[in-house]
């Protein structure tokens, strides 16, 4: 029985490189011979290339290039070029926004000025690569789900940077560029804006990530407990009677009562993952904006219930000792 | 043979992952209302570790009562004047004991002339008792009957382990690229995360808010930024890392800036840092021409104190050993007006 349940690539199906459809009418060709990848038929298909690179993803890599080595020269220079303590320190270092005094005007280069360029550059280049995938979708005569999936990851990123400092008026709101640094910055987010978990937009979010992750582990998981009677090969199994697919679907109506189609399953996924950064970039976007703290606002719209006092009452000493909040 | 080798290269990769993590189990206190984290997380093995670094040393036996006072005796008493000599000399070798075991007496006083002002030690050594005496008798808020002493700070070394001087950062690159921002290096001062390593200089020596947090559901003009959360975020690290305790020591898990639900230790903590502003400012900060080059800091500054310099990772000096009861000069109004030395 162990034979039959496989989590991992077994057998690499190899046919002879296929360079694919023709591509129309195109400036562009695609471009290499295609070769086989053994480790690469591990994960997916073994063949790699002809590539299309095109207009759109030459544009976008060029400026994902710059916008890279933007934050990676300042996090150079920000360990005094030293080599060893780059590597040693990387998780640390940042390229970080403009101080909030400058608002949204221009500040200078090394206050900020380098974190707006590098913004600019990979804003373009996301769009780009946006638009490049639009369009291969397009000549492909296939839907533009990718895209537009792409597209609510991309509406997230532009709320945290650039729509949402807009609108409170300073870069310096944005998020900086850098591992340890982002982190730190969604912490502190959190605590200025009286802990982010209040926020229903955000509780939204993550349910659906959880909620992908779930679908993700069933829809994976029914798959390959069929791929022994061939389940993989969908589109011939939809139909037919008696097929890994009806065991699939018979499957989850005896253990749940309900089971999604061959279909379904997918559009349930897509949108699972599109609501994810859809909802948290509606909560970033609100947050700071329309509401300065979540807790205070949960209390006042009956979310947050009021626990048990445990504690002895502790009055604010600043309260006490001379009246203001400082 | 290959399964042995992906499940070896399997363990390796593991182990360095977590190579850098504090082995389980560790021990967690409830100390809120159930189902709101709020608990404090021990590690039994680091505590045990650090068990005899917060032990108190044993009193020395009283002085007999009366005799006459140290200022009659001694010359250039100015602090503890009022000592009866036995008291005084008790207090002395107490001193010793606390700061400069290995150097003994020669530490502050020059030669055989003990009323001698020629050591800059000395000098320092006047001026914290005065320190001791203000902080023991003005700031019950903080430290409460318990008080400190030298040793709370000393702990056996003439200059004690937590100190801390302005921080100008990790030098960086000439030019225009490559600014820190007063943050993203890798600083023990807030424990090693990537927040604003200076947190000490606007909070514990200068008068920044330290509050950020929205005080109205809705926006009603409150403009602290989300940078200036990290500056405050910084300064809690270094609270937390000090006193080897979690946030929720002090604040409650849902809302950390409403001081309705908070426990009790985080009035303490406010007083605290109002404590540490007021020794820096008006004690350690004005030493700075009294000290001899080395002891200063890279800008120049006198050395200072914040939370770990007495608490040293426990979340009360000492585990709240009441040393300072046991020593009469350490309490009391110290005498105003003490003749500097310049």
């Amino acid at each position: 029985m162990p034979e039959y349940q496989n989590i991992f690539t077994r057998v690499q199906v190899r046919a002879p490189a296929h360079p694919g459809v023709p591509l129309g009418r195109s400036t562009w060709v695609r471009q290499g011979d295609p070769f086989f990848v053994h480790l690469f038929g591990r994960f997916g298909d073994a063949q790699v290339g002809p590539f299309y690179l095109g207009w759109l993803g030459l544009a976008s890599l060029l400026c994902g290039f710059i916008a890279i080595e933007i934050i990676g020269l300042n996090m150079w220079a920000s360990v005094n070029w030293d080599p060893v303590q780059f590597v040693r320190q990387l998780p640390w270092l940042a390229l970080e926004p403009p101080p909030p005094a400058y608002g949204l005007r221009l500040p200078p280069l090394n206050e900020g000025g380098w974190w707006l360029m590098a913004g600019f550059f990979l804003t373009c280049s996301i769009l780009l690569w946006w638009l490049r995938m639009y369009r291969r979708a397009r000549v492909l005569g296939m839907g533009t789900h990718v895209a537009w999936a792409f597209a609510a990851a991309i509406w997230l990123y532009l709320v945290l940077g650039f729509i949402r400092p807009v609108m409170m008026g300073s870069w310096g709101e944005a998020v900086p560029f850098g591992i340890f640094p982002h982190l730190d910055w969604t912490a502190a987010f959190s605590l200025r804006y009286g802990n982010l978990f209040y926020n229903p937009f955000h509780m939204l979010s993550i349910a659906f990530l959880y909620g992908s992750t779930l679908l993700f582990a069933m829809h994976g998981a029914t798959i390959l407990a069929v791929t022994r009677l061939g389940g993989e090969r969908e589109i011939e199994q939809i139909t037919d009677r008696g097929t890994a697919s009806e065991r699939a679907a018979l499957f989850w109506r005896w253990t749940m009562g309900f089971n999604a189609t061959m279909e379904s399953i997918h559009r349930w996924a897509w949108w699972f993952a599109v609501l994810c950064p859809l909802t948290g970039g509606i909560g970033i976007l609100l947050t700071g904006t329309a509401v300065d703290n979540w807790f205070l606002w949960a209390v006042k719209h009956g979310v947050a219930p009021p626990l048990p006092q445990v504690f002895p009452a502790v009055p604010d000493p600043a309260q006490l000792t001379m009246g203001v909040t400082q | 043979m290959k399964a042995f080798r992906s499940l070896a290269i399997a363990a390796v990769a593991l182990t360095t992952l977590l190579a850098g993590c504090e082995r389980p189990p560790v021990d967690m206190v409830q100390r809120g209302f159930r189902g709101t984290g709020m608990a404090q997380v021990y590690n039994p093995r680091t505590v045990d570790a650090q068990l005899a670094m917060h032990q108190a040393p044993e009193a020395i036996p009283p002085a007999e009562p009366g005799g006459p006072p140290g200022s009659a005796v001694f010359k250039n008493v100015q602090v503890l004047g009022d000592l009866s000599v036995a008291e005084f000399t008790r207090t002395m070798v107490a001193m010793t004991a606390w700061v400069s075991p290995k150097e003994g007496c020669a530490y502050c006083h020059a030669g055989a002339d003990f009323a001698s002002d020629d050591k800059y030690a000395k000098v320092v050594a006047r001026r914290m008792l005065q320190m001791t005496k203000h902080l023991n008798t003005d700031w019950k808020d903080h430290v409460a009957e318990t008080g400190v002493t030298c040793y709370t700070c000393h702990r056996g070394q003439p200059v004690p382990a937590k100190i801390w001087f302005k921080d100008p950062g990790p030098k960086t690159a000439a030019g225009p690229a490559g600014t820190r921002a007063g943050q993203n290096a890798p600083a023990t001062s807030v424990a090693l995360s990537s927040l604003p390593f200076d947190p000490f200089t606007p909070f514990l020596q200068e008068e920044n808010s330290i509050r950020v947090a929205g005080t109205t559901a809705l926006p009603e003009g409150n403009r602290q930024s989300t940078k200036q959360t990290e500056w405050t975020y910084g300064l809690m690290m270094h609270f937390s890392d000090s006193l080897g305790v979690n946030c929720t020591y002090c604040h409650n898990s849902r809302a950390f800036s409403d001081w309705n639900q908070s426990p009790p230790q985080r009035a303490t903590a406010w007083h605290g840092i109002r404590m540490v502003r007021d020794l820096n400012n008006a004690y350690l900060e004005p030493l700075g021409p009294t000290y001899p080059k080395e002891r200063l800091g890279t800008t120049g500054d006198a050395p200072k104190a914040n939370c770990s310099t007495c608490h040293q990772g426990a979340y009360k000096p000492l585990y709240g050993a009441a040393m300072a009861k046991d020593y009469p000069a350490l309490h009391g109004a110290a005498p105003a007006k003490v003749a500097e030395k310049k």
